[in-house]
């Protein structure tokens, strides 16, 4: 049987970007208009069946060089049924970020998405409920930004120490 | 010097049947061997806190081993672990909530001064929203180094005037009301 990777690229052809493993983990890297439907399709796909929604998290590359896209959304599903995993990357720009919300897919989403939008900032469409989960509403910025000063302080009481 | 051989002369001369002393040395020293603690727990130091107080180590050989789980109850404040800035304003509330006297313990680097952690989100030692009467550094700080604060703390308590109370309210005001 072909590779996870090759399957979810036979299948969508254009909206992969492109895929590749290291030591039996492997990755794809998809368009963002793309991820429900290829969400959606490797929930329900019989030799896929990823009905495990693991970790839901970001990265910031700014200043990485070549910077081709700012942000990076990456999702990580396990398979209960098959015994495996997947990697997919989605690129988000830089400018007011967003992305679909995957809560329709996998409500265990839900959190994951709020914490990635409070510290990144990247906006997920859709989502239910979508308001800072770790920090105070009146918290200005997204700490887990590269561009987040190093030594801003946002107290909520006291000196600005 | 003169006080106390008159002191001497009339507690002999009543017979060794009263002791004279000052008042505010009689309440220091009642103070000092019956803490009640609030224990006020955030972080991996509440582990060390648990070895301190339980039967090995033995907070109670001091008279403060009872923790008290109102502040209305209590009478050290042990801040233990990590203090985000999210959790200033409620521990600003117990501190205010404590009937007086009362005392801050700062156990461990992270509420002396912030520890390792000189983030977005932390506050840089508490004291720069209460008052601290101790200090403990130590990630996490051996049981013997908080016992010997315990004994500086008591130390400080035997020899404290009256006039010191009450000490007030926390200097600091939440910025946002909820």
């Amino acid at each position: 049987m072909a590779e996870l990777r090759e399957q979810v690229q036979r299948k969508f052809g254009d909206a992969v970007l492109t895929t590749h493993a290291e030591h039996g983990d492997q990755t794809v890297i998809i368009r963002k208009d793309a991820v429900l439907e290829v969400m959606r399709w490797m929930r329900d796909e019989p030799s896929m069946l990823f009905n495990f929604m693991m970790d839901l998290t970001a990265v910031d590359y700014k200043g990485i060089k070549p910077p081709v896209w700012r942000f990076e959304v990456v999702y990580h599903l396990y398979s209960l049924k098959h015994n495996h995993r997947i990697r997919v990357k989605v690129p988000v720009a830089d400018d007011s970020p967003s992305i679909d919300s995957i809560v329709s897919i996998w409500k265990g989403a839900d959190w994951f998405e709020r914490e990635v939008w409070d510290m990144y900032g990247i906006a997920f469409k859709g989502h239910p409920n979508l308001k800072r989960i770790l920090l105070y509403e009146e918290f200005e910025g997204h700490p887990l930004r590269k561009d987040y000063p190093i030594k801003k302080r946002q107290p909520l009481i006291g000196p600005d120490n | 010097m003169g006080v106390e051989m008159e002191e001497q002369n009339l507690e002999a001369a009543l017979g060794d049947s009263v002791i004279l002393t000052q008042l505010d040395k009689v309440i220091g020293w009642g103070r000092k061997y019956s803490f009640f603690l609030y224990p006020f727990i955030t972080a991996c130091c509440g582990m060390e806190f648990m070895s301190v107080a339980g039967p090995r180590y033995d907070l109670d050989r001091f008279g403060a081993a009872l923790p008290r789980f109102s502040p209305r109850q209590a009478d050290i404040l042990f801040v233990v672990g990590t203090i985000s800035h999210k959790q200033a304003p409620i521990l600003v509330k117990v501190y205010n909530q404590m009937a007086e006297p009362k005392w801050v313990f700062a156990f461990g680097a992270c509420v002396c001064s912030g520890g390792m952690y000189n983030n977005y989100s932390t506050v840089q030692g508490i004291d720069t929203i209460l008052p601290v009467d101790i200090y403990v550094p130590g990630c996490p700080p051996r049981p013997e180094m908080v016992f010997d604060g315990l004994i500086k703390l008591q130390e400080l308590v035997q020899n404290e005037r009256s006039s010191k109370w009450p000490r007030g309210k926390a200097a600091y005001e939440p910025r946002v009301k909820r």
